[in-house]
């Protein structure tokens, strides 16, 4: 009967019309900005810089190796490195970023930084609300606003964070052992 | 010798309007120059470029890492497939293997790539016949929970630059798949919800069956791929041809159709999603344990022998093809692109005259292009 596809199809639609006053999952949509989803751990959006500590100066974990302002696909980071050294969490004395900045309007969130990385000194953040009216300087993000405190990183990434952490203390345990047995050897 | 001019008559008649490149129904950034005598298209010539990104440029100036977040945004839809073609390539360049577990991540991935690219492109070809909304939104809706799936694994919904060479970035948990499982479950459901709403539906079938025939032997001679060949009755599915990966292990077929009418290369698209349902299913059984990346390959600095290599994927819109030639540096001399919706585009023109203009509407739609893989 001529007509026939076009009936069913729409009762189709009324069921599903109907449906979405019964059943949750029909109502998709939510509200944004009044309603948010939860992000979810994997999520990355935009870089951030490590610290340990209380103090981002001191405690940056960048020792300025330039490894992701070279594997960087879109080219969006600019790192020039200090000229003096500072003592890294092992003791060792290493360089810092004298200059670090990312490009926000640049980045693609691709979170190749994070894995060539060899210090887990970047990683990425979940905050996705960047847009910003100031679009020279506030698209340039300096280190002292990419800094973050290793906390943050343990509260966005919890799962990451912890084995970090987990082979960062027994990196520093090795380091200090080593430390500990030297001295013995040159005394001897 | 000057060219005589149309008579008076003719110049009443014929029209040349350029549709696009902001035309809602091209899309994305492409244009046609049409002549139109009423509503007949007379000629019609594809006018590309507008949305070219210097891809294969940047590639080759890139290493052979940075490259796999710029595949993503060739065709945005399918960013796993794009991933996987390309890996494929420096795998084969670089001469490493992948691991069993690795395989098979990488074919859930690409059938769920596949399944919200069809759904997606199904709904944008309801939307330009003028059912507007429902068909799409619907589709859409099963759309959210494929990419809900790939922002949990790979951190991004469209762009999830999720494989490596030798393997995927990231392993997918026990909970993941358990997750997957349930989006396969309940797929079958919308598909069956959707060809009550649309397949036996009088206007589409009005609207496509017999629009937009693409002749057997004319498909072949352009090169034209995917489910657009598969329309008009050509049995040829990379997943079976070259069984690249482990396709060779799973039981599919390959949907074909009869007439290369929109209709049905509509139905193809259907089709090949309840075949995907079926790969997923078993590939969800079968997925071994074990490493997810071979342990020979390294991130960073990969120097692949002098060579040459090229790989080929099925991927949604047809054959994903990737060229590449190593001089021994960490960046390829050459790069390529072999990109199916440019060359399935090739025969727009043959599909479209004769036609009235708002066919060539939906025959567009009906080839499935995506302008960031046209232009590169």
């Amino acid at each position: 009967m001529l007509g026939e596809g076009i009936v069913k199809g729409l009762a189709e639609t009324a069921r599903n019309f109907l449906g979405s006053f019964i059943e949750k999952d029909r109502l998709v949509t939510v509200q944004y900005p009044e309603e948010r989803l939860p992000v979810v751990e994997a999520a990355r959006m935009f870089p951030f810089l490590i610290y340990d500590g209380v103090d981002q100066e001191e405690g940056l974990r960048c020792v300025a190796c330039q490894i992701c302002e070279k594997e960087c696909p879109p080219q969006c980071i600019h790192i020039e490195k200090s000229k003096d050294k500072k003592p890294d969490f092992i003791g060792k004395q290493q360089f810092y970023p004298a200059v670090f900045d990312i490009d926000v309007s640049v980045c693609m969130s691709c979170q190749i930084c994070v894995e060539v990385c060899p210090f887990d000194a970047i990683r990425m953040d979940n905050e996705f609300e960047l847009s910003t009216d100031d679009r020279f300087a506030g698209l340039l993000w300096p280190k002292e606003k990419l800094a973050m405190p290793n906390e943050h990183y343990l509260a966005i990434h919890p799962t990451e964070a912890t084995e970090v952490e987990a082979r960062r203390a027994e990196e520093k345990a090795q380091a200090e052992a080593k430390k500990a047995s030297q001295p013995a050897a040159v005394a001897k | 010798m000057t060219q005589a001019l149309p008579s008076e008559a003719e110049q009443d008649q014929v029209m040349e309007i350029s549709m696009g490149p902001q035309h809602p129904s091209t899309h994305g950034v492409f244009r046609m120059d049409i002549r139109l005598d009423g509503e007949r298209v007379l000629r019609l010539k594809p006018v590309i470029g507008y949305l070219h990104r210097n891809h294969e440029k940047i590639a080759e100036a890139a290493s052979y890492l940075a490259a796999i977040p710029y595949t993503d945004r060739l065709d945005y839809l399918c960013s796993m497939t794009n991933n996987w073609g390309y890996a494929l390539a420096v795998e084969k360049l670089a001469g490493l293997t992948v691991p069993e577990r690795a395989e098979y991540i990488r074919v859930i991935v690409s059938e769920l790539t596949r399944l919200q690219n069809h759904a997606s492109v199904v709904g944008f070809l309801l939307q330009d016949m003028g059912a507007s909304g429902t068909p799409l939104m619907y589709a859409f809706r099963e759309r959210e929970k494929v990419m809900d799936l790939f922002e949990s694994l790979s951190g991004a919904r469209m762009m999830c630059n999720y494989m490596r060479f030798g393997g995927v970035r990231v392993d997918c948990s026990a909970e993941w798949l358990s997750q997957a499982a349930k989006v396969v479950a309940g797929f079958n459901g919308f598909l069956d919800e959707f060809e009550r709403l649309l397949t036996g539906n009088e206007i589409l079938m009005a609207r496509t069956q017999g629009v937009g025939v693409l002749p057997r032997e004319l498909a072949i001679n352009a090169g034209v791929t995917g489910p657009g060949l598969r329309a008009s009755g050509v049995n040829y599915d990379l997943r079976k041809v070259d069984s690249y990966g482990v396709y060779g292990r799973f039981e599919f077929r390959v949907p074909l159709g009869e007439h290369g009418d929109v209709y049905d290369r509509y139905m193809m698209r259907v089709l090949e999603m309840r075949e995907s349902l079926r790969i997923l299913e078993q590939a969800l059984r079968d997925i071994p344990s074990g490493p997810f990346m071979d342990p020979k390959a390294r991130l960073r600095g990969l120097r692949p022998k002098v060579g040459e290599a090229y790989a080929r994927i099925e991927s949604p819109k047809g054959e994903l093809g990737f060229y590449l030639i190593s001089d021994g540096s960490p960046n390829p001399y050459r790069y390529r692109v072999r990109p199916p919706s440019l060359i399935n585009l090739t025969v727009l023109e043959d599909m479209c005259l004769g036609q009235s203009i708002a066919d060539v509407v939906v025959i567009l739609g009906s080839i499935d292009i995506v302008l960031g893989e046209v232009d590169r």
